[in-house]
């Protein structure tokens, strides 16, 4: 199991070709205090750059993008009556989407850990 | 407009208390603190808050008759405001739009004046210009400091005792710590509180003053601008302009009865047949059913599909609990209770027109 990370804050967490997907904790701390998440719905496709959501802060919607082609196979559900989740525990029970990978090689185009943290830097 | 961002005199105050420092109108202000948005919305709600709005312009007039040689172009009864009063006006252009808004206070030996940040520039030249015989000095030297919440009695009133005598729109010159400032019993949070008008060089002495209070937090434009959501108070730029008349943004309350009969101000002709023969949209509280914050420009459509106005500010309101807003609709659609629909990224949410403001107002009458 890896964990990737986009430019576009996002991260992913990789088993097999399925996937958990998030936004990161440095994401959620630039945003502030999460109001509002507007997510997909199980079954919907998407490809790399998408839009696959919208995270609402008291200050600013900001839209959530694809960081791969994939599949949603799960919705964490808990977000739409407790959007505060987000905030608190991006990276664990924040969740957003479970995911079926379509191209397992688009992931080596994210970054590690590490190079995330340079960075965000 | 390359110009670098202007400070006021409470910058280096806002850096050592982690606020996270925007560019706003040209300043480099606190958009919030540690504490967060919607913390220090809180902390106004149910404590204090202090609020630095020294970016707004502050504005003496001197001369003979000013409050009547301002009514020449605003539709408020300015002539009538007492010495020690406030009072909440505009300018108007000629076709009756609004051109700002401000607070005018009768300070005795001369008016005192806050415009926005962001028209000072314009605000200026169109006072020296058409008040004749009145010398039109804008204030640099001094920030205006805003102390908000059911506490800021008590904060204000303990390094300024006078403070605890005035009433709501009441204003007077008072001694804090030694130092001249000018005490103004309003605000733009919906909550009892004060404008302080200090001189720049005691700015953060007295700012620490007040902060020394253990009811009172630094807060930062963010939850001022929920604050003043909750509380149905218009933003220049967003809620009224050039294009929005006072009757239609639901002003009335602000223009004097004899201001409505006798017109003489600019744009009195729309503003007369608006208030005879009501005007074709009103600015209302709107509130989505959903969790979805409904924003500036949203679209608001009758639940038939048919295009009825639009949102001009809204969010989320922390102490209303959900998503809050205003905007403007369709009289014939503008009576509280209607539902209507918010196109939300393509998507009609639900949502009905409600009263303002959406929270209580705690001014000490």
């Amino acid at each position: 199991m890896s964990t990737y990370f986009s430019e576009d804050h996002e991260w992913i967490k990789v088993e097999g070709d399925t996937a958990t997907l998030g936004i990161t904790a440095h994401a959620a701390e630039q945003l502030g205090e999460i109001v509002y998440v507007e997510q997909k719905e199980t079954g919907e496709s998407f490809e790399k750059s998408d839009e696959i959501g919208v995270v609402e802060s008291v200050k600013a919607a900001s839209e959530i993008y694809a960081p791969v082609d994939g599949e949603i196979v799960e919705v964490n559900g808990s977000l739409a009556d407790s959007p505060a989740t987000l905030s608190e525990s991006p990276e664990a029970d924040g969740w957003l989407y479970k995911i079926k990978l379509s191209n397992t090689d688009q992931l080596s185009e994210l970054m590690d850990l590490d190079a995330y943290k340079a960075f965000i830097a | 407009m390359a110009d670098a961002p202007k400070r006021t005199p409470l910058y280096d105050l806002h850096v050592e208390l982690g606020g996270k420092m925007v560019d706003f109108a040209g300043w480099e202000m606190p958009v919030q603190y540690p504490l967060g948005i919607m913390g220090e919305h809180k902390q106004c709600r149910e404590k204090a808050a202090l609020f630095d709005v020294s970016h707004m312009g502050q504005v003496v007039l001197k001369g003979e008759n000013v409050g009547e040689k301002l009514e020449a172009l605003c539709p408020q009864a300015f002539s009538a405001l007492k010495e020690g009063k406030a009072r909440y006006g505009f300018f108007t252009n000629e076709g009756g739009g609004i051109m700002d808004d401000l607070i005018v206070s009768n300070a005795g030996d001369h008016f005192f004046v806050v415009v926005n940040a962001s028209m000072r520039h314009q605000d200026i030249p169109h006072m020296a210009a058409h008040l004749e015989g009145v010398e039109v000095v804008e204030i640099f030297d001094r920030a205006l400091v805003a102390v908000q919440g059911p506490k800021a009695e008590a904060v204000v009133g303990a390094v300024c005792p006078v403070a605890r005598d005035l009433k709501f729109m009441e204003t007077t010159v008072a001694d804090i710590n030694g130092v001249e400032c000018r005490v103004s019993r309003l605000g733009y949070t919906g909550e009892d509180g004060y404008e302080i008008s200090i001189p720049e060089d005691k700015a953060e002495e007295v700012t620490r003053a007040f902060l020394a209070d253990e009811n009172c937090e630094p807060a930062g434009l963010g939850a001022r601008d929920s604050l003043r959501l909750e509380a149905g108070l218009c933003l220049y730029g967003s809620d009224i302009d050039t294009e929005t008349s006072p009757i239609e943004a639901s002003l009335i309350w602000a223009i004097q009865k004899r201001r409505r009969e006798e017109g003489g101000f600019p744009g009195a002709e729309r503003i007369q047949r608006e208030i005879a023969e009501g005007p074709a949209r009103r600015l209302v509280g709107i509130r989505p059913e959903g969790r979805a914050p409904a924003r500036h420009g949203v679209e608001v459509q009758a639940e038939n599909g048919s295009a009825i106005g639009e949102i001009t500010s809204g969010g989320f309101g922390p102490t209303a609990g959900g998503p809050v807003a205003m905007g403007y609709v369709a009289s014939a659609h503008a009576e509280p209770g209607t539902k209507v629909h918010l196109m939300i990224r393509g998507k009609a949410q639900p949502a009905e027109i409600v009263a303002l403001p959406f929270v209580k107002q705690n001014y000490k009458r």
